[in-house]
């Protein structure tokens, strides 16, 4: 299961035959096999990457470094799923080290994400700060390099 | 000025690769999908990459002792007793510059002008013009799709006059993937038992075999050893080629020769390499097998792809190739691979490259990203549809 989970985590557009060939399985084993992941909440969705400056589609990402205090009970879960439940909000993480969630937005404009945090994120009982980076380009996502492809520059053929 | 007339006629004699041609019209292509190469895709690991660095952060940047750093030759002993079940001592090694340099030296030690080098082909193609310069006389033998492409024992002994010197056993093989289990080893070691045949084993592709048994190297078989040279190195499994790092293990007699030679034309392999190739064989077991598994996914889905498509190939448990049959379309092989090329930009190569009985095949390397062999794979189909000749498959 694990290897086709990271099969599927490189692409997963994968044809289903050509994922049971490298598995050495029946297609219909692998199917089965991403029917149970998907049903165990292992696979969590799909999605493409997509370079949306390259698509000529203006973007805004944020990425938010959250102050709060935990509840007595719950510790972060609780302020966390509210966090979460915002549409804006792309990925919530609990983090080690100086602040305690990271918190990423996606919006139309500065402007937009910048009323999103006033408005909805800061005013929350349990949020202590809010310190907001926007983000400037990207270089890498997913693993895929967005700037520079590397090129493949092997040329020695050996025989 | 005849340069003609000036050049050793030894020389001028190699044969040109056959495949030159290609690679160059390749070259002019943008969009060309090229599954030529024969190195691994994968970046040296970093732990390496780093013990590299740190070596030339230290300042060990002078010549090494000829053999190579102690410490490495010892490492390598520890390596090839831990995952090739084979007993040497530091004085039996030789690190060299890659493999290639480890079977210049071993057919330069041994061979004598008229002496017989018997080389089963199809193979990587640089035994047979190495045996040319030194005079010695190349004795090709055909290993057959239906044998899977292994040398068998029958073959051998036909091959073998008094004048034999030397057996080249390139397993795991470039191109074909075939690889040699023991009782196929041992059947070929029973008809050199007894002669003075030497075995030039050329392992570098040992730590590539795919299935359930590992390599096994004929030097590891009863009364094999005082006669095998294993030449093995860091290009393949560690993805360290451009390092150009290589070894021989052999009997004490023919290393200390093959140190001569070295000594002479090379003085020592690259000291940077030699500090990264001590940790890759310390610490990098588990990348091998990393980069093993990747290999054997690509493996599997571009057998299943060409057998869908009727390119039957049967399946190698070795090195990272392919190697279909292409007679469906009735061309040779260097026509199917040049259309192939011109009409849909996919480069490979044709099998006769590696010698005569690889005619009706080509090599295809899987040393790429799922995505690039895909859009390669949709190529072919697309070729042999377009030519009729897809066996359409339920």
């Amino acid at each position: 299961m694990e290897e086709l989970l990271h099969i599927l985590e490189k692409n997963a557009r994968l044809p289903v035959e050509d994922i049971a060939a490298m598995l050495d399985k029946t297609p219909a084993e692998v199917a089965a096999m991403m029917d149970e992941a998907a049903e165990k909440g292992c696979i969590r969705g799909y999605e493409a990457l997509i370079d949306w400056e390259r698509a000529g589609v203006n973007l805004v990402e944020a990425s938010i470094e959250l102050h709060v205090s935990p509840r007595k009970s719950r510790g972060f879960d609780e302020i966390a799923s509210v966090i979460a439940s915002f549409d804006e909000v792309d990925s919530v993480l609990l983090m080690s080290g100086g602040y305690d969630l990271q918190v990423t937005v996606k919006g139309r404009s500065f402007q937009e994400i910048a009323l999103f945090v006033a408005k909805r994120l800061s005013p929350l009982d349990d949020v202590l700060s809010t310190a907001t980076s926007f983000v400037l380009r990207t270089y890498k996502r997913g693993g895929r390099l967005y700037q520079n492809e590397e090129a493949d520059d092997r040329e020695c053929t050996v025989l | 000025m005849n340069y003609d007339q000036l050049l050793a006629p030894a020389a001028k004699a190699m044969r040109p690769s056959g495949i030159r041609k290609f690679f160059d019209l390749a070259a002019d292509m943008p969009h060309c999908i090229s599954l030529g190469v024969g190195e691994p895709d994968f970046k040296t690991p970093w732990s390496i990459r780093d013990a590299g660095i740190r070596s030339l952060e230290q300042g060990k940047t002078k010549y090494t002792a000829n053999a190579g750093i102690k410490e490495l030759r010892a490492e390598i002993c520890r390596y090839l007793a831990r995952r090739m079940d084979l007993e040497y001592q530091p004085e039996n090694v030789l690190v060299t510059v890659g493999g290639s340099e480890a079977i210049d030296l071993t057919i330069r030690a041994l061979v004598s002008p008229g002496d017989e080098v018997i080389i089963p082909e199809p193979c990587f193609v640089c035994y047979e013009p190495i045996t040319q310069l030194t005079g010695g006389v190349p004795v090709p033998i055909a290993t057959k799709a239906e044998d899977e492409f292994r040398l068998t024992p029958e073959a051998l002994r036909a091959a073998i006059t008094p004048r034999t010197k030397l057996l080249v056993l390139p397993f795991p093989n470039n191109p074909t993937g075939a690889v040699m289990d023991r009782d196929s080893l041992e059947a070929i070691a029973e008809v050199l038992r007894g002669t003075d045949i030497m075995v030039l084993s050329d392992e570098i592709y040992a730590e590539l075999t795919y299935g359930l048994d590992r390599h096994v190297s004929i030097a590891s078989l009863p009364g094999m050893k005082d006669r095998t040279i294993v030449v093995n190195g860091f290009s393949k499994a560690y993805a360290m080629t451009g390092w150009r790092l290589g070894y021989a293990v052999g009997p004490q007699p023919v290393i200390a020769v093959m140190t001569k030679i070295h000594q002479s034309c090379i003085m020592s392999a690259p000291t940077t390499s030699q500090y990264a190739a001590i940790t890759a064989l310390r610490s990098c077991d588990d990348e091998i097998e990393i980069m093993r598994d990747e290999y054997n996914r690509r493996r599997r889905y571009v057998v299943k792809a060409l057998n869908d498509m009727g390119l039957t190939c049967f399946e190698p448990r070795g090195a990272f190739y392919v190697f279909p049959c292409i007679r469906v379309s009735g061309l040779t092989s260097e026509e199917f691979c040049e259309r192939l090329l011109r009409e849909q930009e996919v480069a490979i190569v044709p099998g006769d490259a590696f010698g005569a009985s690889g005619e009706g095949f080509a090599r295809i390397s899987y040393a790429y990203s799922v995505d690039h062999l895909e859009t390669a794979m949709r190529r072919i189909r697309r070729f042999l549809q377009e030519h009729g000749w897809l066996e359409e498959q339920k």
